[in-house]
């Protein structure tokens, strides 16, 4: 049982898009017929760029990376994608299911619209990490995404449904215009975070945060919810989430758009 | 028909004749154990018989914060009714009037083998008049409700099986209300470590077992004057002269196997306890194997 991996013959002169080498796309397909995949860039196709090991599982491994490897793992609906290196633009967009892990950084919309399934990520992730494109209505659906390292900004955009951790500094309005949904931050943050969101949570764990004048103090509490995401944190290998099993200062807000949404802070990190 | 005798305890040839049901199992937290024990005793009161009661319910066993989704000590409390819709009637009736009031107190779904599910949550959501709270995690829906003390949080839906089995039981028969009591009490005490099952009746034990029908109009059930000791003489009994008291257990479980399970646990620590100290004979109550489709032979359930 071994992975299909796709070593990285040099890095591509211009943008390529990676969206086609999904487990489910090469199911059946012999060595010739990946290599002569295109990657609706131009004339190239994957054997232009990559040289091919075949496998036997649904499990693909990029050795190497660029950040002109764009959508990687789009729409990808089962198994599993490695990829040792960083990544361009719009990595695991619309993903339904499965497992995408980029080892080093991604470039801006990582994740965008994800619909399911889990993204991890080593690095940092660009702006806009799990947002809708423009004209989109909604951003990410369901799913998990972790970045370990920091995020541009507005990561979480549009969050309708799912889970995004945030290791590293956010970049300015982290949540913004929030449908629904958790964006955990561990780091420090810029900007408002929350700006304009309609519901769904964001949890500050260890950020020193000054509250805008639309969230409203609602107080510490002992929040069984909060129990509740610090065992799914805990179950995905996020160390800080104990903080979440003390009481935390909730704020609701944006109050500029309903106020159902809300803020959890650690209660001693409110200015 | 011919009994048998273990360790001096009469063991009748006889079968428990249960029945399929519907059945849903929960997870109720609290703040301590006090508390989760006490929403679950409140969820459970009164359902002692589908007969007038709309549902059977009782506690499976209590559990520890490892074991429960928050953390937090709860309890495991199982639910059953004869069709779906009463069950999903009844849940919300209980878990909205007893579990919600509760202070401190969270609701979960606890896992069954059955794939249907029941709104739970999904439901009393509206209870938030527009503040409830919807959130996901790892896989699972909770709703929360804010309330006087924080928050109350459900899970949306919870599993149901159609494989559950209603009316297990065991009659246990001794020479004084004492010794019978005793023998019943072990016997309930044994039952209760067995998992998947409950025996929903005050303290597990009923002493008013019924008969199917009456002389009066209007009432589908009546007492069961071939076990009353003070008819023998009167009423075409199965009570012999050493009979002086007959107390019932009835055991609903998730599964047919873990019925079996607990009556042959119940008839073990009746028998353990001897004539002497506890009961005369073990019998099962029946409708001559007609009604229900699972028998549960006493002769098969023997230590």
């Amino acid at each position: 049982m071994s992975a299909f991996v796709f070593r990285l013959k040099q890095d591509p002169d211009r943008r390529v898009d990676l969206s086609g080498l999904v487990p489910e796309a090469l199911r059946g397909r012999s060595d010739k017929a990946i290599t002569r995949l295109p990657l609706n860039t131009g004339k190239l196709r994957v054997g232009d760029v990559f040289s091919l090991r075949m496998g036997d599982t649904p499990q693909l491994r990029f050795e190497g990376g660029s950040e002109r490897f764009d959508l990687v793992g789009a729409n990808m609906a089962s198994g599993e994608i490695i990829v040792e290196g960083s990544v361009g633009e719009q990595a695991g967009r619309l993903m339904r299911a499965g497992k995408l892990h980029i080892q080093g950084d991604a470039g801006p919309f990582a994740a965008s619209r994800l619909k399911g399934g889990h993204v991890e990520i080593d690095g940092d992730a660009g702006a806009r990490l799990g947002a809708p494109l423009a004209g989109e209505m909604a951003g990410m659906a369901g799913g998990v995404v972790i970045v370990h390292g920091g995020v541009g900004a507005r990561a979480g955009d549009r969050l309708r449904r799912g889970l995004i951790v945030v290791g590293g500094t956010s970049g300015e309005d982290a949540g913004s215009r929030m449908i629904a949904g958790t964006l955990v931050l561990q780091g420090k943050i810029t900007g408002t975070p929350g700006r304009l969101m309609r519901r769904g949570t964001i949890v500050l764990l260890g950020a020193d945060y000054s509250p805008s004048p639309t969230f409203l103090d609602c107080g510490s509490h002992l929040l069984v919810a909060a129990s509740l995401l610090a065992a799914e944190l805990e179950r995905l290998g996020v160390g800080s989430a104990r903080r979440l099993r003390r009481s935390v200062r909730r704020l609701a807000g944006d109050m500029a758009v309903g106020g159902k949404g809300e803020i959890w802070i650690s209660s001693s990190d409110l200015r | 028909m011919r009994r048998l005798n273990v360790n001096g305890v009469a063991v009748e040839n006889s079968f428990a004749e249960a029945f399929d049901m519907r059945a849903t199992a929960l997870i109720i937290t609290a703040e301590n154990r006090k508390w989760a024990r006490q929403a679950a005793m409140t969820m459970t009161g009164f359902a002692t018989s589908v007969i007038g009661c709309g549902c059977e319910a009782g506690v499976d066993r209590e559990l520890t914060g490892t074991e429960t989704p928050d953390g937090r000590p709860g309890v495991r409390v199982l639910l059953f009714a004869v069709s779906t819709a009463e069950l999903q009637k009844q849940l919300l009736a209980r878990v909205g009037q007893c579990v919600l009031t509760a202070p401190g107190t969270a609701c979960y779904g606890s896992a069954l083998p059955g794939e249907e599910k029941l709104k739970l949550g999904a439901a009393l959501r509206y209870f938030g008049d527009g503040w409830q709270i919807s959130k996901k995690f790892g896989g699972r829906h909770y709703w929360r409700l804010p309330v006087m003390d924080g928050e109350f949080v459900c899970e949306a839906t919870v599993g149901m099986t159609k494989s559950a089995v209603g009316g297990g039981n065991l009659i246990i028969l001794g020479a004084n209300g004492r010794n019978v009591l005793d023998a019943t009490e072990a016997a309930v005490r044994d039952i209760g470590a067995v998992p998947d099952v409950i025996m929903p009746f005050p303290g597990g034990i009923v002493r008013s077992g019924s008969k199917v029908g009456s002389r009066y109009k209007g009432l589908i059930a009546s007492t069961n004057d071939a076990y009353c000791p003070t008819l023998k003489g009167a009423v075409a009994s199965k009570l012999g002269r050493e009979i002086a008291s007959v107390l019932e257990i009835v055991i609903d479980g998730l599964t047919p196997e873990a019925v079996g399970e607990a009556m042959r646990a119940g008839i073990a620590a009746v028998v353990a306890l001897g004539p002497k100290k506890g009961a005369l004979r073990i019998d099962a109550g029946n409708y001559g194997g007609k009604l229900g489709r699972h028998h549960f032979h006493l002769r098969t359930l023997l230590p």
